[in-house]
């Protein structure tokens, strides 16, 4: 019987069973007829054709096919037929009695035989198990749905595609290589995709945050819906797949649910028969399993606490099992491993260990306008592992240096460039490389200019970076040749380069303003996406530059952006400001300097009830609960709540207190609602995210018993209207305000005090309060923008007005109703 | 030989954040961090410099900028990095099928 390789199952036995009971060979026996129990095969007929006779046993319907070929199949690119790797010829061939479709059930030791499912029992003097893996299906309700399909052999393929067909919607549930490849297929296919990853990031364990980043939104720009951090909490339908509900209580509508969440290695069988096994079965350097007769090979081992899920490591295996049954002792010493996605158009390598660690060295390269990102990480002078974005041309290279553990102390410098660069003409000093480029060669992409112009401009004067970027903009967009206008800086003039602006931090060569400037031009959503487009030279930045970003995101894009609490300092994220035994301190908002018996009752009884050991009156006006431990936060905070009090935000880089004075009402001086004004000030204000904190004071006449001249934002009332002052800080260095300009009305001085907080919020750099940054930009220019600018400040105002939307909920109130409370809790040990 | 104690999941600790476990028995209390690239490191919670809570630090790369006086702490080591000195003790911590597993100090103790 001729059997056609294809779709169509193959049906029962192999046609000719060459050998017989007279065959007095060694009989071996395969269970799986998968991609390393054929490999192992074929690597024994290369050393020794005719030692052993030969059958195998396959659960599937099919001659052996390369599975991981099922990728592109389900995308359209190949056909079945493509991805056979030994078709019937190649079994009869080589005497190969093969049997599909019946799985084998049994392994009886000591009669050496196994017993397939429909009751054939066949003796065997050694047996290798190589049954692959099992799709790992989430035990969630559900799973069990017609439509619920994992993603492991043609016969899933043939599922997906029948539903395919039909068109709709598909949720993948698990962002990893496999469900990337499926939701990519299925894209193809004509579905609407949405990948369900519970991981922060996709692809964690082969790509670090920066690359997983990238590919998220290449993925994104492809019309799939990304959902990271999506926990599936029930498939839901009735009698067929309906959609997907998540635990926040989402619901995606689908036709089709892929499972690839993972695989567990097939070990059941070799369980039953008493081998020892783990995770998978435990074989020794040449495959065999706790039984001598048995060998075991592929997906399904452990080998020295290890299991693998990719085939190079199989064809390592394979070889040294050959050798084995062939009386040559190798021995398999474990594989270091490398990923490659197989999704057309978007190239990603990883490969070895790229999570860093003690004595480790990142080497960053990003290339936004290519849309490059490459990573490679050094110990000890040797490659330790590399994470590939978008240019995915040297990962070959990588991986040889780092499976040779070669050392690159040579070519260091020029390690990240890739291996043309790197042992290209022995100009190995990066300096020596910039001196022999030619006058024409192009130093900045972006603006098209050449090492000719930089050196040009240098030579007209322009002794600093910033002056290069000014004088022929090189360097000025993307940044990514920052570090080859430098060099030529340094060859050009040696001693005499003045060094730039100061750059943010050491993670960056570009300063707070540069930075600002290109989020809002470049439209950036996200921390990754600056560290990506400006060249972040860290994989996720330190505690300067994320407090910083987190901030500027959150100002350019309010109600979008989701704030990255662990970007915040230790009291942005708590809401209460650490003390030096490590407890906080609470002061709860009293608008104005106002306060009632209420208010006064429930801080005597929070300061009895959680024993805090100070309360004390501050310098702005309010009073401050001490020594409270976090654990305890969120109670205290429910019981201010529940007076009517909300956070003081005393501890952020946000409005702090409006200090009023008595006024009008009640002083013998007071020309103006001083009390109210401060009121409605703070109301206004309140909430509202900062690059520094921000103060201010309303006095109800010039004697000014609030301080206003000394605040970000002063208001002295006066019997014509109000004087507005800016820029005052009574901190470390003192500084009275300078005068801003004098309004008639109050509602002009609330909207001159929005306008000013968001020219302020918007334009100076984090952690600049208001006096340092108008003695940076002067008091005519934010006169020109406040005062001058009628319909400027109106548009400024509004800006704040519709921030400030989304900035005013209590983030006390949040806490209290058990939001983020493993942040107030210890772990548990379970004991 | 170490002792190994559960306290969780890897899903507990905020990525780029820590938590923090009381043994009890008069044990200082440990920070277990979780990295950006999810990797875990255990230390007492307390700074070299003056004691200062680490676990509530901002997690950069693989260290903790501590929250009282912003050095930086090397998760790895415990050390204090750049011109700082000091170190805090560190505990071996492992991740098993999903748990986290932390040595007991006794047994640290024993094998330093
Ligand atoms: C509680 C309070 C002292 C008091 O008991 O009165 C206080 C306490 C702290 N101040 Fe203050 N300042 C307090 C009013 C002030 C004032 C007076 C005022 O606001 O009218 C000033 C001078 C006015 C000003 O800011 O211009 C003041 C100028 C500072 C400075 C110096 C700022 C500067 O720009 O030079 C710092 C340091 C900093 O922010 O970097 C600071 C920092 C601090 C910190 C946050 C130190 C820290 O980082 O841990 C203190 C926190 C203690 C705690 O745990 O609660 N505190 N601090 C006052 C809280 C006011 C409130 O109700 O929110
Ligand atoms: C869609 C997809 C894409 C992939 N892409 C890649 C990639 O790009 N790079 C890469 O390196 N790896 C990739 N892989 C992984 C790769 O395919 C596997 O590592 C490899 O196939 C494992 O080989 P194996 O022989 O151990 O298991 P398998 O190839 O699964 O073979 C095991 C066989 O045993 C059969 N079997 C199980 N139990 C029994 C039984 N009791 N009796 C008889 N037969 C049984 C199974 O039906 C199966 O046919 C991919 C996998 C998939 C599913
Ligand atoms: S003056 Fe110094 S000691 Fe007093 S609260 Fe302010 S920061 Fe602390
Ligand atoms: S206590 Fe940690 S830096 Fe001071």
């Amino acid at each position: 019987m001729e059997l056609q390789a294809g779709t169509e199952p193959l049906t029962g036995s192999g046609g000719n069973i060459l050998f017989t009971g007279d065959d007095v060979r060694e009989h071996l026996v395969l269970v799986g007829n998968g991609m390393a129990g054929c490999r192992a095969v074929e690597e024994l007929l290369a050393r020794d054709p005719g030692r052993y006779r030969v059958t195998i046993f396959g659960a599937e319907p099919h001659v052996n096919y390369n599975r991981i070929m099922l990728s592109p199949v389900l995308a359209g690119e190949k056909a079945f037929d493509d991805i056979i790797i030994n078709d019937r010829a190649w079994y009869d061939d080589n005497g190969i009695d093969l049997i599909v479709s019946d799985p084998v059930a049994a392994i009886d030791r000591s009669a050496k035989t196994v017993t397939s499912h429909s009751g054939r029992t066949v003796a065997y003097d050694k047996l290798l198990i190589a049954t692959g893996s099992d799709p790992f299906i989430i035990p969630v309700p559900g799973k069990d749905l017609p439509g619920v399909i994992s993603f492991r052999d043609m016969k899933d393929v043939d599922a997906m595609l029948g539903a395919a067909d039909k068109g709709g919607d598909a949720v993948v549930i698990g962002g990893g290589l496999l469900g990337l490849e499926a939701a990519h297929g299925l894209t193809l296919r004509g579905m609407k995709v949405t990948v369900l990853h519970i991981m922060p990031t996709l692809m964690e364990r082969q790509l670090d945050e920066a690359a997983a980043w990238l590919l998220k939104s290449a993925l994104e720009g492809r019309g799939q819906t990304i959902l990271t951090g999506a926990d599936t909490a029930e498939i839901y339908g009735d009698g067929m797949v309906e959609g997907v509900r998540l635990k926040d209580g989402t619901l995606i509508p689908a036709s089709l649910v892929v499972m690839a969440v993972g695989i567990r290695p097939c070990v059941a069988l070799a369980r039953e028969a008493g081998l020892d096994v783990g995770r998978g079965i435990k074989v020794d350097d040449h495959m065999v399993t706790s039984d001598p007769d048995i060998l075991a090979v592929g997906e399904c081992v452990e080998h020295e606490g290890n299991v693998y899920g990719l085939v190079a490591p199989l064809w390592d295996m394979c070889r040294s099992l050959a050798d084995g049954l062939t009386d040559r002792h190798s021995g398999y010493k474990g594989s270091v491993i490398s990923t490659k996605l197989k999704v057309a158009g978007l190239d990603v390598f990883s490969a070895g260990d790229f999570s860093g660690g003690e004595g480790c060295e990142d080497i960053v390269l990003r290339d936004a306008s290519r849309g490059v990102y490459k990573r490679v990480v050094v110990k000890d002078d040797r490659v330790v592992g590399a994470v590939l974005y978008g240019d995915t041309a040297d990962g070959g290279w990588y991986f040889d240096l780092l499976k040779r553990g070669e050392d690159v102390s040579d070519i260091r410098d020029l390690l990240i460039f890739g291996q043309s660069f790197a042992s290209g003409g022995g100009a190995l000093d990066p300096k020596a490389a910039v001196a022999a480029l030619s006058d024409n060669a192009e130093i900045c992409g972006c603006n098209g200019v050449s090492k000719g112009q930089v050196i040009a401009t240098i030579n007209k004067g322009a002794c600093s970076l910033d002056a290069v970027r000014a004088g022929c903009k090189a360097s000025a967009s993307c940044g990514s040749c920052t570090g080859l206008v430098e060099t030529i800086l340094a060859l050009t003039l040696g001693e005499d380069v003045q060094s730039g602006p100061k750059t943010m931090c050491k993670c960056t060569s570009f300063g707070h303003d540069d930075v600002r400037r290109e989020i809002v031009a470049q439209g950036m959503k996200a921390i990754p996406e600056v560290m990506h487009k400006l060249h972040w030279s860290t994989p996720d930045g330190c505690s300067s530059c994320r407090p910083a970003l987190n901030y500027y995101l959150l100002c350019a894009l309010p109600g979008e952006y989701v704030d990255d609490q662990q970007s915040r300092f230790v009291n942005e994220r708590m809401h209460a400001n650490i003390q030096k035994d490590g407890t906080y301190s609470v002061v709860p908002r009293m608008w104005g300097g106002l306060t009632n018996p209420r208010e006064l009752r429930a801080i005597a009884d929070v300061v009895e009830k959680y024993e805090a050991p100070m309360v004390k009156v501050t310098g702005g006006q309010r009073l401050d609960i001490f020594g409270i431990k976090k654990e305890d936060l969120p109670a205290v905070w429910a019981d201010l709540n529940a007076a009517g009090m909300v956070s003081g935000h005393a501890y952020g880089k946000s409005l702090r207190t409006v200090k009023t004075c008595v006024g009008s009402d009640w002083c013998r001086f007071g020309t103006q609602d001083s009390t109210g004004l401060g009121v409605k000030t703070e109301q206004m204000t309140w909430g509202s995210w900062m690059p520094h904190k921000f103060k201010i004071a309303v006095s109800g006449c010039p004697r000014n018993c609030a301080e206003a001249t000394i605040k970000d934002f002063g208001i002295v009332c006066v019997d014509s209207g109000y004087e507005l002052h800016v820029g005052g800080n009574g901190g470390i260095h003192v500084r009275v305000t300078d005068l801003l300009c004098k309004v008639t009305t109050e509602q002009e001085a609330l909207d001159y005090c929005a306008a000013f907080t968001q020219l302020y919020r918007e334009e100076a750099r984090y952690l600049e309060r208001t006096a340092p940054w108008i003695e940076r930009v002067g008091v005519d220019y934010v006169k020109s923008r406040i005062v001058e600018d009628d319909a400027g400040r109106e548009a400024l105002r509004a800006r704040f007005l519709f921030s400030q939307q989304f900035m005013q909920d209590d983030p006390w109130a949040a806490r209290a109703a058990g939001q983020d409370t493993q942040l107030h809790q210890h772990l548990v040990p379970a004991e | 030989m170490n002792d190994w104690i559960d306290i969780g999941t890897l899903a507990d600790i905020p990525q780029r954040g820590a938590r923090t476990v009381q043994l009890g028995g008069g044990e200082k209390e440990i920070a277990v961090f979780r990295t950006g690239d999810d990797r875990l490191f255990a230390l007492v919670n307390e700074c070299p410099h003056k004691k200062g809570p680490l676990s509530q630090g901002i997690v950069h790369g693989h260290n903790v900028a501590c929250p009282l006086h912003n050095w930086t702490i090397a998760l790895q080591t415990g050390q204090a990095q750049g011109a700082d000195t000091g170190c805090t003790p560190t505990i071996a911590v492992k991740q098993e099928n999903d748990r986290i597993l932390i040595a007991r100090p006794v047994a640290l103790s024993d094998a330093a």
